[in-house]
């Protein structure tokens, strides 16, 4: 398989990840979508990495991975937080910074 | 050819449980199909003989992140009882945005002369990610123990009892 096929197949879950963060109501399922987002991103760069022969990518990819780990820990902690706070996890109900 | 079987079966994985994570009327159930879509791209890893992102993709993603996403859930949501509308109004518009990016990248990757072999591996792989890791990119990897560190401690703070 060529490059082309791995970037066509991260594209489309990319595709995919970004429907979930527009359509879900559920700030839960919004972060969902951002980890499909940022997988996406990750199979691009391995697959780059891979054909050019090069381990630079790899080396982002374990950043990227790391770096996504942190945020995913932290957006549930927000989440919990805005839970104890306001009771519900919609985002079309969290309207806290509208003054 | 073995490699092109694997990376056709491994897309409807992918595809499959990406599509069902964002279309599952039930967050508990877009979890675990979500676990299958991570478990499918350390498969895609596996095919690309990155065998070590394989193994923290597997360790981090679908071990670390699903388990305290499905912590997050259970705190935050009533798993039997009513249900809420997991989607808003916004599903066309959402599809079409999401639609004319997956066309408009897949036409710009269409037009790039792009590799269709891989270049023959001169070293192990695990190896030289170690190497670089450490040497190249010492930096940024001292930055990411931080980032980590202020990450840890922030949600220490978050999850502190209320007082």
């Amino acid at each position: 398989m060529g490059l082309q096929a791995y970037l066509t197949l991260a594209a489309i879950v990319f595709g995919i990840g970004l429907f979930g963060v527009v359509t879900r109501r559920n700030t839960i399922g919004i972060l969902l979508g951002i980890e499909l987002m940022l997988n996406a991103v990750n199979i691009n760069l391995v697959a780059f990495s891979r054909f050019s022969g090069s381990d630079v990518g790899m080396v982002f990819t374990v950043f990227a991975i790391c770096i996504t780990v942190a945020e995913a820990a932290m957006g549930l902690a927000i989440v919990i937080l805005l839970f104890r706070i306001r009771r519900t996890v919609m985002a079309d109900h969290l309207d806290l910074l509208k003054g | 050819m073995p490699e092109t079987i694997a990376f056709w079966s491994l897309a409807v994985v992918l595809v499959g449980s990406a599509l069902a994570v964002v279309l599952s009327k039930n967050l508990f159930h877009s979890v675990l199909w979500l676990a299958l879509a991570l478990t499918g791209t350390a498969g895609v890893f596996l095919l690309l003989e990155a065998e070590f992102l394989a193994a923290v993709q597997l360790l981090l993603y679908a071990g670390g992140i699903v388990t305290i996403v499905v912590f997050a859930i259970v705190v935050t949501e009533r798993l039997v009882g009513e249900r809420i509308t997991q989607t808003n109004r916004r599903i066309t518009a959402g599809a079409v945005t999401s639609l004319a990016i997956i066309a408009l990248v897949v036409n710009a990757i269409s037009r790039q002369p792009l590799p269709t072999t891989k270049e023959p591996l001169t070293a192990d792989l695990t190896r030289s990610i170690g190497e670089s890791v450490l040497t190249r990119f010492v930096l940024p990897f001292e930055l990411l123990g931080v980032l980590m560190l202020a990450a840890m401690l922030g949600a220490i703070y978050f999850a502190r009892p209320e007082d």
